[in-house]
């Protein structure tokens, strides 16, 4: 069958203003409001429309984390994945690991493509779509903006600091997505409650054989340092002296 | 154990990218015994020897192979990892280029990486951002762990040239895979400066109203000779191309002097620009959250206010 797996990740939501706990031992998350990272969200909505399309037959969506995420699995399906696969892990799962369950699951599912977040909003780490594409030997299309799938490989456009770049990689490929590749879809009503049906399996990291290393220990967490307070001129002559006298003009 | 540290040049074939500059320092911030610096291409030798002349490297591979005409993370990423083996740690920048490649390195070594370095406190300890730069993490990497790390260059300052390192051919028996070709790239290039390294950014916002607007930022940038940026905003709105995005989701710079015109100041953006030494804005708003980090600021309609500044320069 020709699918897509897609990878999600529960985050705290973009709209929520962080704050680090007072002993630095980390970021404040209790009560509040969690998400899927929107990275992601946009990997889901891609695959969806490629299946829309008619170029994949099913999308199955993973994540890699504590129960809690079954919410964020639950929104997928309501979205329209056709099911999902949790695999239970608890405390910080490093880039590696998370990358390592992708493979054996990549080793199951056999997809044709694996669309991920260009990287997820928490920890800003973004690396699992290379990671994966790594160590199961592919190609990988990073921060796409554009997908078309032709004759057994898909054409990526990327946007990269130059500007746009197009490459085409034979299929099976890793993508990873950046903003402007779709818009996704509102949740209906509906389509929450026939989610409530579709199929969800849940595993175990070590059912799957996967150690939950951790060589990136988390030693303290710190508020960003704040700049000086600057000083307000009245107009366009004063905003020049001023520029002038700091010898930056 | 002292640190040897290889760097995974950017270039694009005839220049070196100043990104590669940044890692350098970042590089010598260790206790470092020997940093390298790989140069793929197809024909080496112009880049090797910029390189070369960076203060503080120690020694320049030319990494050469036919496929290496484009920087394909897939093709790259087996040369630098086959080059790997006597270092502690591989770094390349922050920037598209790194991010792509360095983590498929990570995978191939089974190395972890850390992403975007902003400070070194040690061989083994790093200061990086997390949350859209709303927090700051120290990471401790294990103990015998290669350490892969992408470079936030905003936070370094160029390694001043000065240096003279010898150049050797690096010979590679590495099998390149051929299922990741490029097809083109439309570089959106101007003659203004490179928004990464201009000593000037002038950027609009969503204030500025349409494509049409920006006009007047590009009359006042090219006075200035500074390069020209864009908020998300103003991006998502098709004002301005995305390469222009400066942000969190853009490009995160660290000019002298930065002036957000009609820019709020959403924190996205505020995280792409908090290493800029001077920051100007300019709002209708008096309110808006990007007074709160301006060292100079100025509330007015931008439209009468960029014209008169342009007379008066």
């Amino acid at each position: 069958m020709k699918r897509i797996l897609v990878g999600i990740k529960r985050v705290v939501d973009y709209n929520v203003r962080i704050r680090v706990k007072a002993d630095g031992s980390g970021v404040i998350t209790d009560g509040v409001k969690m998400s899927i990272n929107p990275f992601d969200e946009i990997a889901l909505e891609e695959a969806l429309r490629i299946r829309e399309r008619g170029a994949a037959e099913e999308v199955v969506v993973v994540t890699v984390g504590p129960a809690d995420c079954q919410q964020q699995l639950r929104t997928a399906l309501a979205m329209g994945a056709d099911r999902a696969l949790h695999v239970l892990a608890d405390g910080v799962i490093e880039p590696l690991v998370t990358a390592r369950v992708l493979l054996k699951l990549v080793e199951r599912e056999q997809p044709l493509l694996v669309i991920l977040g260009k990287q997820a909003i928490d920890d800003d780490n973004g690396q699992t779509g290379q990671l994966l594409a790594a160590l199961w030997q592919r190609p990988q299309a990073t921060y796409a903006s554009k997908v078309e799938l032709h004759d057994g490989a898909a054409r990526v456009t990327r946007e990269v600091d130059a500007g746009l770049e197009t490459l085409d990689v034979d299929m099976p490929a890793v993508i990873t997505t950046d903003l402007r590749l779709n818009e996704p879809r509102y949740v209906k009503l509906p389509d929450i409650m026939k989610a409530k049906k579709k199929p969800l399996d849940t595993l175990t990291l070590s059912a799957m054989g996967v150690e939950p290393r951790v060589q990136l220990k988390p030693v303290s967490f710190q508020a960003p340092a704040n700049r000086k307070k600057g000083v307000m001129v009245k107009d366009a002559a004063e905003l020049v002296a001023a520029l002038k006298q700091r010898g930056l003009l | 154990m002292t640190a040897r540290i290889l760097i995974v040049a950017e270039h694009d074939g005839a220049k070196l990218n100043p990104s590669t500059a940044k890692c350098v320092t970042c590089a010598r911030a260790i206790d470092v015994a020997d940093i390298s610096v790989a140069v793929c291409a197809v024909d080496a030798a112009a880049v090797a020897a910029q390189a070369a002349q960076l203060a503080g490297v120690n020694h320049v591979l030319r990494v050469e192979n036919p496929a290496n005409e484009h920087a394909l993370a897939a093709v790259l990423a087996p040369q630098i990892a086959a080059l790997a083996a006597p270092y502690s740690h591989v770094f390349g920048p922050s920037t598209t280029f790194g991010k792509d490649l360095m983590a498929r390195i990570s995978g191939l070594l089974d190395a972890p990486q850390v992403s975007d370095i902003m400070a070194v406190e040690s061989a083994t300890r790093f200061q990086r951002p997390i949350y859209a730069g709303n927090a700051i993490l120290t990471v401790e990497v294990a103990a015998g762990a290669k350490v892969v790390g992408t470079v936030r260059t905003a936070s370094f300052q160029a390694a001043p040239d000065g240096g003279s390192a010898p150049i050797e051919k690096a010979s590679l028996d590495v099998a390149i895979p051929q299922h990741t070709r490029f097809v083109s790239v439309s570089a959106g290039r101007s003659d203004r400066p490179d928004l990464q390294t201009a000593a000037r950014v002038i950027s609009g916002g969503r204030a500025l109203g349409s494509a049409e607007g920006f006009k007047i930022l590009y009359a006042l940038a090219d006075k200035l000779g500074a390069a020209v940026g864009a908020s998300r905003a103003a991006v998502d709105a098709g004002y301005a191309p995305n390469e222009m995005q400066v942000g969190q989701t853009g490009k995160i710079i660290a000019p002298q002097l930065y002036v957000a015109i009609g820019i709020s100041g959403a924190i996205q953006h505020l995280t792409g620009i908090k290493d800029a030494r001077t920051i100007v804005a300019i709002n209708k708003d008096g309110e808006a959250p990007i007074f709160e980090v301006a060292d100079i600021g100025l509330v007015g309609d931008l439209f009468q206010i960029i014209p008169e500044i342009e007379r008066l320069l």
